[in-house]
């Protein structure tokens, strides 16, 4: 599996994504910068924490019309797996990949600080190694991470098992249904407010969030054996 | 600040604009008569006022500055450049320096601090390294008014907005609170990069005929003499200062240091030199490039790209617009390293080019506006040697027997001690700064120093920022060696060998003879810590005329220390571990209650003097202590400071699910909160107590053991108290949240 790690300008989290995939999970993984109109070749697409833009206007409202998005778009609509986190997680909300919107922190304040989180749906390429409610730890850093989306469109995501990671005990921003991470109604697609890939690595002090990429690569595995058959 | 007619050279000389911007008429009559040989215009005499500013020139604090030692066998970049240079071995090396924005931060709290981050930060890039961590020094007034809350919490929000958005994290850093600093708070941001030894870079400007290309942000007209705003104090009468302010934009810096570390890291063929524009803009980059490489340059301000119509040649050279560069490029190479640039979406536009000879020329619109030696705005600086007296207080409390605290309550008086600001949790703070970005982050706020692997190595670094002004103000000699000690005990705590040191200098108005002395004596303290633990000072910054109405600030040098961990599996926090476990008072404890935390808490002030300290014995027990921790025997280690031993024992205890039972039957309760520097808590397990008794001698003393209880069980000769560790971390962690919230 080839999987590719979009930059846009203002990106910050793209070297620990690239470093989560390459040297702890051995994942064969490209940087591809946001002027890029292609994404063949790939097998995957993750989009990094940070500020893209300089998260001016509004989180990720700028980065959606990039050069590289249709190439996205057009990833996402193939069912092949699309990841976002943080930042990339408003890229994928405001480029309407996924629903609803991430508003300012109740708090008014950026906040970094691990939380607790359920695993809500074990289904998604990207979860499928942990247990259905499993417990997990995720480091947080966002300003904007308070998740919303209509009343209908709630319903939707909860009838569907689209919300796949719940803020366990405190809800760290006021996301409504204490919402971390949801997927499109397809799956494929997975925007997240925590960091798992700054929890890789035990001498940072935790591994919950090597599961989301060793799923991935092992969701790899399965497409390219199915392919084969 | 529309562009008008400007003074003629002689109306300059007759009425004396200069004095407002920070020359003397000395100066100004020396620069008239030696140096040029007529009179200067007004774009020189602006030049001429930020450049002998103490800001660029450190006139005032130079012969001060020379007493530090900075050699070392690992030192490859001392003073002088954007920031120091020390080799870590490997091929590689890191880099660090720490700089003020305590003048700005006063006026425009949240641009003052986020531009002071900018700052630093383009400073170690320059220099060809990735910045990897942030650390902060700052001091505020007391937290009892809605002024200082609003200045604490915009700086807090200005560091964070500035190096959330970078993606460097902010890792570790201190904060205290004393009255003096309550018109003038201290903002002190130290950045560290690590780098290949071989992409080392250097801010000159040589080689006839090669660009000086600018790169980055349009010049406007924000920041217009802060170099000389920072070298004046500040009075009531003159609140208009807020135009001296920069303003912050951390996406374009991200941008300019992406695209500068490419042509750093990549294309060193073309690049001879590369150095930040920071205090003072284009013309103390500009000049000192071309001063340090022996060269002459001229320089055509129409090419400058601007951010504002009409801008007259005074403002754009001393504009301090922030996120630009300034390159000097070899002929030939221009279009490469316009194009890219032009790949980052960022302009470099050449703007002039290095000449034979020592003239520095500037043309704009078919003028020449500027045409004098290099040399006269960078080493004709006149020194200014300065009156020292020793302040009366210092005489006086020589003769006065310290005063020793009566504790009545001692659990009472710990809870107390626990909310005070200065000893209380500051994470309100840190969690709104993103420590883990970048993913190296073994150890974030709160232990005694921040600890980042390096990548593709088993190394590690551990770094701290510290600043005790107490100490220095009661005694500037004595407090300058404590501050150094304390740095370093930190690293040593962490498992670290301290390899050098940046500073920021913080003190009153150097005119003033005693704060003068102040000065002097403690950078004698430091120098000598430094000397002896060979923890060289490779890089700084002086921040003088610290003062409001008149009031000085506590001279509050800050110390900033990079530590090597060997092996960085083997680092250690405060936090102590394993139930069971043996632990140990590393350091003697004396009656040191002047300029303590209990002595401010108790009479509302500081007062006394202080021990003095031998040096030698102090550098030999942290290097033992330093010798067990990479031995693999000791298992937690904090080093002791504001609050004592009652607040470390407390602190090693927070967030460990375990508890201690301390038997200090030979110490009265007052010594629990003695502040007697160079000492250590730290737990060892049953097995290596032996080893580690016989390695530290009599520089241990077993005080108790850790148990599973929860509570903190401290028995001393007047009395018996035991503190449940869950509410001492609640008084901890919310006396600060609660003082943030209070509205008045």
């Amino acid at each position: 599996m080839k999987i590719a790690v979009v930059v846009f300008p203002g990106s910050n989290c793209d070297v620990d994504l690239f470093e989560a995939l390459h040297t702890v999970c051995q994942a064969d993984v490209e940087y591809v910068s946001h002027k890029e109109k292609s994404l063949e070749s790939f097998d995957a697409v993750m989009l990094p924490g940070g500020f893209s833009y300089g998260d001016y206007l509004r989180c990720g409202a700028i980065a959606r019309f990039s050069n590289i998005m249709p190439a996205i778009v057009e990833f996402a609509k193939q069912g092949k797996p699309v990841f976002g986190t943080c930042n990339g997680f408003q890229i994928l909300t405001e480029a309407g990949l996924l629903p609803g919107a991430l508003k300012q922190n109740n708090s008014l304040k950026f906040v970094c600080k691990t939380v607790d989180l359920t695993v809500e749906n074990t289904k998604t390429p990207f979860t499928s190694q942990y247990g259905e409610k499993e417990q997990i730890s995720l480091p947080i850093a966002h300003a904007d991470g308070s998740y919303y989306a209509d009343q209908e469109t709630l319903a939707k995501l909860e009838e569907n098992h689209q919300i796949v990671f719940r803020y366990a005990g405190e809800n760290p921003n006021g996301s409504l249904n204490d919402i971390a991470g949801i997927t499109n109604e397809a799956g494929n697609v997975l925007g997240m407010m925590p960091h798992p890939e700054r929890a890789v690595e035990a001498l940072l002090g935790n591994e919950d969030g090597l599961r989301v990429f060793k799923s991935l690569l092992e969701s790899g595995k399965n497409t390219i054996e199915e392919a084969a058959f | 600040m529309a562009i008008k007619a400007e003074m003629s050279p002689k109306e300059i000389k007759e009425t004396k604009p200069y004095i407002e911007w920070g020359l003397t008429e000395k100066e100004f009559d020396f620069i008239s008569e030696q140096l040029l040989g007529r009179l200067p215009n007004y774009t020189e005499t602006g030049l001429f006022s930020v450049m002998w500013s103490e800001h660029c020139s450190y006139k005032k604090s130079k012969p001060v500055l020379r007493e530090f030692p900075n050699r070392s066998k690992r030192v490859l970049q001392g003073p002088g450049e954007g920031a120091g240079i020390v080799d870590i071995g490997d091929g590689q090396a890191v880099v660090f320096k720490a700089e003020s924005h305590n003048h700005p931060s006063a006026v425009e709290p949240y641009e003052g601090a986020a531009t002071g981050v900018g700052g630093i930060i383009r400073d170690i890039f320059s220099m060809g390294a990735r910045p990897i961590a942030m650390l902060d020094s700052l001091h505020f007034g007391e937290v009892d008014n809605a002024h200082t809350r609003y200045l604490i919490n915009e700086v807090v929000a200005g560091i964070g907005g500035y190096g959330n958005c970078m993606g460097i994290p902010t890792v570790g850093g201190e904060t205290t609170f004393d009255e003096c600093y309550t018109g003038n708070p201290l903002v002190n941001a130290m950045c560290v990069g690590i780098m290949d030894q071989n992409d080392m870079q250097k801010g000159r400007a040589k080689g006839v005929g090669n660009a000086v290309m600018y790169v980055g942000a349009k010049t406007g007209r924000d920041g217009i003499h802060g170099a000389t705003f920072a070298s004046a104090d500040f009075a009531d009468d003159k609140e208009t200062q807020r135009s001296a302010v920069q303003v912050g934009d951390p996406f374009m810096e991200k941008l300019l240091m992406e695209a500068c570390l490419e042509l750093t890291g990549q294309h060193k063929d073309w690049l001879v030199g590369i150095q930040d524009m920071g205090a003072a803009g284009i013309v103390s980059s500009s000049c000192e490039m071309a001063s340090k490489a022996g060269s002459g340059m001229e320089l055509i301000l129409d090419y400058v790209p601007q951010r504002e119509p009409e801008m007259s040649a005074y403002e754009i050279m001393l504009s301090e617009s922030q996120e630009r560069m300034l390159l000097c490029i070899r002929a030939g190479f221009e279009e490469e390293v316009r194009s890219l640039f032009k790949d980052y979406g960022l302009e470099a536009v050449v703007i002039g080019r290095v000449t034979e000879g020592n003239d520095y020329v500037l043309k704009h619109k078919g003028e020449i506006v500027t045409n004098i030696p290099v040399s006269s705005l960078t080493e004709d600086v006149l020194e200014e040697p300065s009156e020292e007296t020793n302040p009366e207080r210092i005489s006086v409390s020589e003769k006065l027997n310290n005063w020793v605290p009566d504790i009545l309550d001692a659990r009472e008086t710990l809870g107390k001690m626990l909310a005070q600001p200065t000893v209380a949790s500051k994470k309100i703070f840190t969690q709104t700064y993103d420590s883990q970005v970048r993913t190296s982050t073994v150890v974030g706020p709160g232990s005694d120093a921040a600890v980042l692997r390096i990548r593709g190595t088993k190394k590690g670094l551990a770094m701290t920022s510290d600043g005790n002004g107490r100490f220095v103000y009661l005694n500037p000699l004595i407090g300058g060696q404590i501050a150094v000690l304390e740095a370093a005990a930190n690293l040593i705590a962490s498992g670290a060998l301290p390899l050098a040191m940046t500073d920021c200098l913080n003190y009153g108005d150097p005119n003033d003879p005693e704060i003068y002395w102040e000065l002097h004596k403690s950078v004698l303290g430091m120098s000598e810590v430094c000397r002896v633990l060979n923890t060289p000072v490779i890089s700084g910054n002086v921040s003088l005329y610290n003062e409001n109405n008149g009031e000085a600030i506590y001279p509050t040098p800050m110390v900033g220390m990079v530590g090597l961990i060997k092996n960085i599996n083997g680092y250690l926090t405060n936090t102590f571990r394993k139930s069971g476990a043996k632990v140990f008072l590393v350091g003697e404890t004396f009656a040191d209650f002047a300029g303590s935390e209990i002595q401010k808490m108790m009479t509302g002030k500081i007062s006394g003097n202080l021990r003095s300290i031998n040096v030698n014995s102090e550098s030999e027990k942290f290097f033992k202590l330093l010798k067990a921790i990479e031995l693999g025997i000791v298992d937690s280690a904090h080093d002791l400071s504001e609050g004592g031993l009652a607040v470390g024992l407390a602190e090693s205890l927070f967030s460990s699910g375990l508890g201690l039972k301390a038997n200090l039957t030979t110490m009265s309760s007052a010594f629990l909160f003695s502040e007697t520097p160079g000492r250590f808590v730290v737990s060892v397990v049953p097995e290596n107590v032996e080893n580690f008794i016989e390695l530290m001698k009599d520089d241990c003393t077993e005080i108790g053991e850790v148990t599973t209880n929860r509570k903190l069980q401290i028995k001393c000769q007047d009395t018996e108290f035991d503190f449940s560790v869950e509410e001492a971390q609640k008084v901890w962690e919310e006396a600060i949240p609660c003082l943030m919230k209070s509205k008045d």
